[in-house]
């Protein structure tokens, strides 16, 4: 009996489990209760946009970044904007940035909320996700007074936003911001001092600044370990200089838990983002949302019935598009997960002749395998939720 | 920071002058162009040398222009957190010439290695586990090579009598359709035709 060999059993986890936060199909090699080998199957809901893009003017690429991280798809668009206008040289208004970073911000708390607050749920917390829920509801309606869309908001446009924001959505804005801490601990309450909670988190996943580096991650999960590296104040894109905020990093070893509570303190800070970016737009109405020139951004309706220029402007913008100049660049935001790039070529027509697309998730989700080596079945809930991953843009 | 891109430049094309066959700032950005066989030594160094530091591989992809004798770039991003830079280096390929495969350097680079020979087949040699990931199981083709239709060649749907999924050939209900928007002429530019006799003559 004795000399019985124990075979090492294979389990299929996901591509259709709750707690795989999408299409995750997960095969992990287990030996009793304790993984040996953890090997993520990606690609179930591949569609192909770094292919659609090549053959998609510019501004029609916009929307398919909504649909790539879809919990906060702000952030996405954020980065193919940037990418755009650094080809061109496109001068951006300073009223269309502030907006992009009210928005870029809101994309973020919706992200954070997400995450939280279906992380808890995947470890048992169940009330979290009804309260973070409800807020979300609302930063939901913030986007559909901007621009009509709920989710996929296709606001950010190269040379600025689709549209100005109405007046006075600053205020509610404002009035939600200076309640939402209150929320937020609420949730913490829950969570954070939580038996339960912790037990199921600390020192999982614990992963050291050698590794991560190697690894590549970036974001909350790469600031767990204690650097300070976020892109908003290292490489500053869309005037995020000009804002006061502090960014949290973690105090001790980088584990689920850290990277948990990260992403508590982060929301505290982007409310105060919010709110002077509030400040900032009510400073400076009335100025124009998006690059005035003409051989960019579509004229005003208005101007189109007067103006024969406008007209042609209107026509070829929505026909031909605009040209980039040749030449590539890769250009980086601080995205709610870690940093979200675009490498963009181009070769002077109005499409893109590449854009590859680098999601924070895709390296996270890579390091499966390193992060729950030795760990129990239960544990991989509480990883997958802790590196906050997102199908959509992982997949691509 | 081009300053300091340019200083870099220099350091690095000096220490690898066999590894590094031409350095360009483009926007703002340093470019390596490096030696095919050479990319483990030169990401190597960048790594580790005390000026350069980079840490993290964001990312590798690669790129496809047909037309050229080796049709493919494979790209690698770069970012030192030390001193808040970033580098991209540049390696040419073709279909049949394999890359060294650079995931003992960075870990890293192990799904965007096989990323980049799903979508575009170049092949990493010495990876140690090159397989297919964006693509479905059993798929054929490189999806992001230029000549392959954005439609693809197979589409698939559930067989009710089989009870199984089965691939067909690509049957299009509305023809593929792709406008060509691209102006012909661009009004006007420079000198109107003809106004340089004029200048001759005055």
């Amino acid at each position: 009996m004795s000399n019985n060999q124990i075979k090492n059993y294979n389990l299929n986890f996901g591509p259709q489990h709750p707690a795989a936060h999408g299409v995750l199909r997960l095969v992990l090699e287990m030996d009793g209760e304790v993984i040996d080998r953890a090997d993520p199957h990606i690609g179930l809901l591949h569609r192909g946009t770094e292919k659609l893009l090549e053959n998609k003017i510019y501004v029609q690429g916009t929307p398919y970044f909504d649909r790539l991280d879809y919990v906060a798809p702000q952030n996405q668009e954020h980065a193919f904007c940037l990418a755009i206008e650094k080809l061109t040289g496109m001068e951006v208004p300073k009223r269309a940035q502030y907006i992009r970073v009210l928005y870029a911000e809101i994309g973020r708390i919706q992200n954070h909320l997400m995450n939280i607050c279906s992380y808890a749920m995947d470890v048992g917390a169940m009330t979290p996700f009804l309260w973070g829920f409800e807020e979300r509801e609302i930063l939901y309606e913030f986007c559909e007074r901007a621009c009509g869309a709920r989710m996929h908001m296709n606001y950010f446009r190269p040379g600025g936003v689709a549209q100005d924001i109405p007046a006075g959505l600053t205020d509610d804005v404002r009035a939600w911001a200076d309640r939402f801490p209150q929320v937020v601990k609420d949730i913490e309450t829950l969570l954070t001092e939580n038996r339960i909670f912790r037990q199921r988190t600390v020192d999982i996943g614990e992963i050291s600044l050698e590794d991560a580096q190697d690894w590549a991650f970036s974001g909350p999960n790469l600031r767990g370990c204690g650097v300070p590296w976020d892109l908003r104040k290292s490489q500053p894109y869309d005037s995020y200089e000009e804002f006061d905020f502090d960014i949290p990093v973690g105090k001790g070893k980088n584990d689920c838990f850290a990277r948990y509570y990260l992403r508590i303190l982060e929301m505290y800070e982007t409310c105060k983002i919010i709110k002077q970016a509030c400040d900032k737009l009510d400073a400076c109405v009335g100025e124009p949302s998006k690059c005035t020139d003409n051989k960019f951004t579509p004229p005003k309706r208005a101007e189109m019935k007067t103006s024969m220029e406008a007209l042609i402007h209107h026509f070829k913008l929505f026909t031909e598009g605009f040209k980039v100049p040749a030449g590539e660049t890769y250009c980086a935001v601080e995205a709610p997960k870690g940093e979200f790039a675009v490498y963009l070529v181009s070769d002077g027509t109005n499409k893109p002749y590449r854009c590859h697309i680098r999601a924070p998730g895709f390296a996270h989700l890579q390091a499966m395998d390193f992060l729950s080596k030795g760990h129990m079945l239960a544990d991989i809930t509480a990883n997958i939720g802790s590196l906050d991953i997102v199908f959509g843009e992982i997949d691509r | 920071m081009s300053e300091a891109l340019k200083e870099l430049a220099e350091i690095i094309s000096a220490k690898l002058a066999q590894e590094i066959t031409s350095t360009e700032i483009q926007n703002g950005e340093l470019i390596l162009n490096a030696r095919r066989d050479a990319v483990c030594k030169v990401l190597t160094f960048l790594r580790d040398d005390a000026n350069c530091q980079f840490k993290l591989l964001m990312d590798v992809c690669g790129a496809d222009y047909p037309a050229r004798d080796e049709r493919f770039d494979v790209v690698y991003n770069l970012l030192s957190i030390r001193y808040n830079l970033r580098v991209r280096v540049k390696v040419t390929t073709d279909e049949d010439t394999a890359v060294p495969s650079v995931t003992s350097i960075f870990s890293a680079a192990g799904w965007f290695e096989r990323e980049t020979w799903d979508l575009f087949g170049i092949y990493f040699d010495g990876h140690p586990d090159l397989r297919r990931i964006m693509t479905d199981y059993g798929f054929e083709g490189h999806p992001l090579r230029k000549d392959f239709p954005l439609t693809g060649y197979v589409e698939l749907r559930y067989d009710d009598e089989q009870k199984r999924v089965v691939y067909e050939p690509v049957k299009l209900t509305q023809d593929f359709r792709s406008f060509d928007f691209l102006s012909p002429w661009e009004g006007m530019q420079g000198q109107l035709p003809g106004d340089e006799k004029a200048e001759g003559n005055a």
